[in-house]
């Protein structure tokens, strides 16, 4: 199956001290990066939630990224830690829930890191589109029905 | 007090001063050679000889006999300058060699020594100076006199190289007629490491445009640090201005914002082994080449290379680890202009020939493209293109001992060898060695060049993600003198309309725990970095200290009743937004 016309949805929360301004460097240095990023700011990577990454996913996004400081860098010290934690955990979860691993990704992107930033965007998309959309609900019934 | 008279004249001075201070006072000149202010006297020499008169009716030598009441005393009189010529006769027989005795002699009307001369390249008055310089200043105790009468002389144990002997040179320093000369076969030299541009001394004040402009001692090059001696420069300090005891100390101070100024480091040229620095004796970075051409460096200011002529050509490399992918992508700003500003000083002191090798030529400020105008006008040859080699192998007969600089001339479009005798590489700036360090500490970021990283562009060039921390100068990019200075100005301004206001605004981002839904489990307590939650055992509740919070929400995404809620990120505004980023 090929999804060449297939245009995945995006979310990306990105905490606003490294990754935001990252994208925001990636934007007044005007660099070309896929359109599907959707992006959420956060004042710490720590603050995310992983009931705003389910939610992410039940209202329709193909993959969902954290982004936030390097280790070591975080605004709030460790902020960025937990967020780690909590990516690993939920990671597992997402699984079964029958949600691939890789459409919940962790990335570090500094505020200096704006060509890190668009490659992210760019990776993230292309990997997205070769997996197709989420089939969150259409994948349950099939494991119901077998 | 003590009252005496010296050829007549009347003075009153404190007991136990010698007859030399007081006649001093008097502004009665007395000749000495073995006396020295800040060593005890020793009156080897004796041609300080005076007479006493009066009862005792003596002669005695001036540098050691202490003053006593009612003393009268001649300086000039027959049988004191007899006796001085005599003694001075004796020591130009011992020392015919020293060019001091042979001018007092001149100056006492004595032309040749009647004794029996043994050496006459000895120079050694045997006054002591050096021994006790060495036993009382330095306290290395290297050097002593040996032997006795006729063979007496200054000598190290054995004759041998000195292991006490720390290399100060003291005693050659105090030596009144050069007898001692120094080799530095240990290579022990108390020299600062910028010797080779000049030399230095253990007090001194760092550079001569220094802020403020108060010496320090060196303690790697201060006698004192060595022996435990010396300390002379605290005697003749009027002021008493001078502490050995002094020790750096860390002091804590507590403050309402920071200003980083902690500049950059200049690019180490050798890491480019094509252009020869480090090589080649007369490849200099623009460092050297500004400590050369000051008036107060090595040469006085004048231009010499070095074998101590001037240079008939001079090549100016520009860019030197700036503007270049193998080392530093940008550039580094102010190495145009003063790489013009040294063209201009070549011309203005030598009859060099100047080629100024550039890439382009960025006269980005005020004046800047009217002096680079002006120099075209002098006659400095510009040559477009980066220089691909520095060597000193010629070709021709004309390249002949000369350094030959290889460069596409991009303008002629043709390859070119350029002969000339000294090159100035215009380095340029990179980060400070510590500058990851640093950015750790104060929690800010670096850019990608590891420069300190601003708040933003162009909004807030002066301020930083953490709040209450300024930037200025070269830590946040490379910049000029006028452009720090203005970044410096905004930054101390930032910082006192800080302190003017007084209060502090918070971000109205901060967490708060609603009492009806908070179980107490104190979840929030051990994940805030900043101590701000507190649990109220009464209550049975966590409660959040406004001032402390910072508002990163780590709390609220962990809280499992949701009563942890971070203002204008509330999990209810944030579910909004993911519902309202799916509207097509």
């Amino acid at each position: 199956m090929t999804h060449e016309n297939f245009e995945p949805k995006l979310v990306g929360f990105l905490c606003t001290w490294c990754s935001y301004t990252g994208a925001d460097l990636a934007g007044t240095a005007r660099m070309d990066y896929a359109p599907n990023m959707r992006v959420i700011r956060v004042m710490c990577s720590g603050r995310v939630d992983p009931q705003f990454v389910l939610k992410a996913f039940k209202e329709g996004a193909d993959g969902v990224l954290i982004s936030g400081c390097h280790p070591g860098d975080c605004h709030y010290q460790e902020g960025n830690y937990k967020a780690l934690r909590r990516h690993r955990l939920l990671s597992k979860l997402l699984e079964q829930l029958g949600i691939e691993k890789e459409r919940f990704r962790l990335e570090w992107v500094s505020a200096a890191e704006g060509a890190k930033f668009q490659k992210v965007c760019n990776e993230f998309t292309e990997e997205i589109r070769n997996m197709g959309p989420l089939n969150l609900n259409g994948g349950i019934h099939e494991q119901a029905k077998a | 007090m003590v009252k005496l008279t010296i050829d007549g004249k009347k003075v009153e001075v404190e007991e136990g001063t010698t007859i030399l201070q007081a006649a001093e006072k008097l502004e009665i000149p007395i000749p000495t050679l073995c006396y020295h202010p800040l060593l005890e006297p020793y009156a080897a020499c004796r041609v300080c000889m005076v007479e006493l008169k009066g009862e005792t009716c003596k002669l005695v030598p001036s540098c050691n006999t202490k003053v006593a009441e009612g003393m009268e005393i001649e300086t000039k009189s027959e049988r004191a300058v007899k006796a001085r010529k005599l003694n001075l006769e004796l020591i130009m027989a011992r020392a015919p060699a020293a060019e001091k005795v042979q001018e007092l002699a001149k100056e006492m009307g004595i032309e040749k020594t009647r004794f029996e001369i043994i050496d006459p390249d000895e120079k050694c008055i045997l006054c002591g100076l050096c021994v006790r310089t060495c036993e009382e200043i330095v306290g290395a105790n290297a050097i002593s006199f040996a032997n006795r009468g006729k063979d007496r002389m200054v000598f190290t144990p054995y004759g041998e190289p000195s292991e006490a002997c720390i290399g100060c040179t003291a005693c050659a320093f105090f030596c009144p007629t050069e007898a001692i000369t120094f080799e530095d076969i240990h290579k022990r030299l108390v020299v600062h490491e910028e010797m080779e541009l000049g030399p230095s001394t253990a007090v001194r004040v760092p550079i001569r445009q220094a802020v403020p402009m108060v010496p320090f001692i060196d303690e790697d090059s201060c006698i004192h640090f060595k022996t435990g001696e010396c300390k002379i420069c605290e005697r003749v300090c009027e002021k008493e201005a001078i502490n050995h005891e002094m020790e750096d100390e860390e002091i804590e101070v507590e403050v309402g914002s920071i200003i980083l100024a902690s500049g950059f480091k200049s690019f180490d040229a050798s890491r480019i082994p094509a252009y020869g620095y480090g090589r080649y004796e007369n490849v200099i970075t623009a460092l050297e080449f500004e400590k050369l051409v000051n008036a107060s460096g090595p040469t006085s200011g004048k231009i010499l290379m070095t074998n101590g002529n001037e240079p008939q050509a001079v090549g100016i490399v520009h860019c030197v680890g700036s503007r270049d992918k193998k080392y530093n992508e940008y550039c580094s700003r102010v190495c145009c202009m003063y790489s013009l500003k040294f063209a201009h000083l070549l011309k203005e002191k030598t009859n060099a020939e100047v080629y100024d090798f550039y890439i382009d030529m960025r006269c980005f400020g005020k004046g800047y493209e009217e002096f680079y105008h002006r120099l075209m006008k002098e006659g400095t040859n510009f040559i477009r293109g980066r220089v691909s080699e520095v060597t000193d192998m010629p070709l021709t007969e004309k390249e002949e001992g000369k350094l030959i600089i290889r460069v596409e001339d991009t303008l002629l479009g043709e390859i070119r060898r350029i002969p000339v005798d000294m090159v100035i590489l215009a380095t340029g700036l990179e980060p400070g060695i510590d500058q990851n360090e640093i950015a750790k500490v104060f929690n800010i970021s670096c850019s990608q060049d590891s420069f300190f990283l601003e708040r933003h562009p162009k909004l807030a060039p002066v301020s930083t993600f953490s709040d209450g921390i300024f930037l200025a100068g070269a830590c946040q990019s490379p910049k000029d003198i006028p452009d720090t200075v203005a970044q410096a100005g905004a930054a101390a301004s930032q910082a006192l309309a800080l302190a003017d206001k007084g209060t502090f605004e918070l971000e109205p981002i901060t967490a708060v725990i609603n009492e009806e839904l908070c179980a107490g489990c104190q979840l929030c307590v051990s994940l805030c970095p900043f101590t701000a939650i507190n649990y109220n055992a009464e209550k049975g509740i966590s409660e959040i200290n406004d001032a402390l919070c910072k508002g990163c929400g780590t709390c609220v995404s962990a809280c499992p009743s949701g009563a942890s809620q971070q203002k204008h990120f509330r999990d209810e505004q944030i579910f909004a937004e993911i519902e309202g980023i799916f509207i097509e």
